[in-house]
């Protein structure tokens, strides 16, 4: 695909529709192979408390600078609205960038987003001049407050966090793209195999963002690659018209002239 | 609070901070006192998903 295809999220222009979570890598080096292999222009990253001395933090962000991709710093682990903001303000200073994927934690079992949190704290990172990615959940009256709130992006789960499960909410997908088209819409969360993946590209989603199956596959690299050629697949199909499904057969070979049909009368 | 970074042995390191869960700015630790029973966030970039 062309760059006729390119996703404009904010202020950035994008060739790539696979965003990359940076966790759980078996080692730094494979985490720097999965990315470019991915052809991720976009990684997430987070902060986190270190002891004095440690230079953990340091020597991992110097990893990320080299691969010259862009950062989209997470609130994850947050729970308040007034945690998460203060986790973005800290996340700009410390990453040099307005970009926050934001998350409000208000369910320890699915980790779903407390969308109550998440649009307070929209709002107020929006008028601070954040670039606000929300991490929301298909509901489509919360989508509606996140962009009144600032949002020009959002970021539905398709399953929880980590989970695997691929699209837990078909209708609720569909009905979100359906009801926001010219909003672009990445699917955060909860994708555990790039057919998975395929498909929330092929309902029409804009982008990808996966962490976890990558990071825990057997193979990292090989994974990064497997998702990579889904998503592609998945937004191609969508580009080129899917076709409805059917109850009944439909004959792809045509029938007229077929051998020992019903043939002419002597 | 820029002495704290510093006896903690951050003063090297990309950190940023927050007293309270306010966030503090880098250019105005110097001027940021702390009290007893404030609680400090003092963090470095880390991986995330």
């Amino acid at each position: 695909m062309g760059k006729s295809d390119d996703l404009v999220v904010y202020d950035a222009r994008l060739s790539s529709r696979f965003l990359l979570g940076t966790a759980r890598y078996p080692s730094p080096a494979i985490l720097a192979e999965a990315i470019r292999t991915a052809g991720a222009e976009i990684v997430t990253v987070s902060l986190r408390r270190e002891a004095g001395g440690s230079r953990a933090g340091e020597s991992f962000w110097r990893l990320i600078r080299e691969l010259g991709v862009r950062v989209l710093p997470n609130t994850a682990g947050c729970r308040t609205a007034k945690e998460a903001v203060a986790t973005a303000q800290m996340a700009r200073e410390l990453f040099g960038t307005s970009w926050i994927k934001l998350e409000v934690i208000g369910e320890e079992d699915t980790l779903q987003p407390d969308v109550f949190g998440l649009v307070e704290a929209a709002r107020i990172l929006s008028d601070d001049g954040f670039c606000v990615f929300p991490y929301t959940t298909e509901d489509l009256v919360v989508a509606e407050r996140l962009l009144d709130a600032g949002c020009r992006v959002l970021m539905p789960w398709a399953a929880p966090i980590g989970s695997g499960r691929g699209i837990n909410n078909l209708f609720g997908l569909r009905a979100l793209r359906a009801h926001f088209p010219d909003t672009p819409l990445i699917v955060d969360a909860g994708l555990g195999a790039p057919s998975q993946a395929a498909a929330v590209m092929e309902l029409g989603f804009d982008a990808a963002l996966l962490n976890t199956a990558v990071a825990r596959a057997g193979d990292p690299v090989a994974m990064a690659r497997a998702f990579s050629l889904a998503i592609e697949a998945g937004r191609a199909a969508y580009l080129s018209g899917l076709m409805e499904p059917r109850d009944m057969a439909a004959p792809s070979t045509p029938v007229l002239g077929r051998a020992f049909g019903d043939g002419f009368e002597a | 609070m820029e002495r704290l970074i510093e006896e903690l042995g951050f003063s090297e390191q990309t950190v940023a901070t927050a007293v309270n869960q306010e966030f503090v700015r880098s250019k105005d630790r110097g001027e940021t006192l702390l009290v007893e029973d404030d609680t400090v966030e003092i963090v470095t970039p880390r991986q995330g998903g």
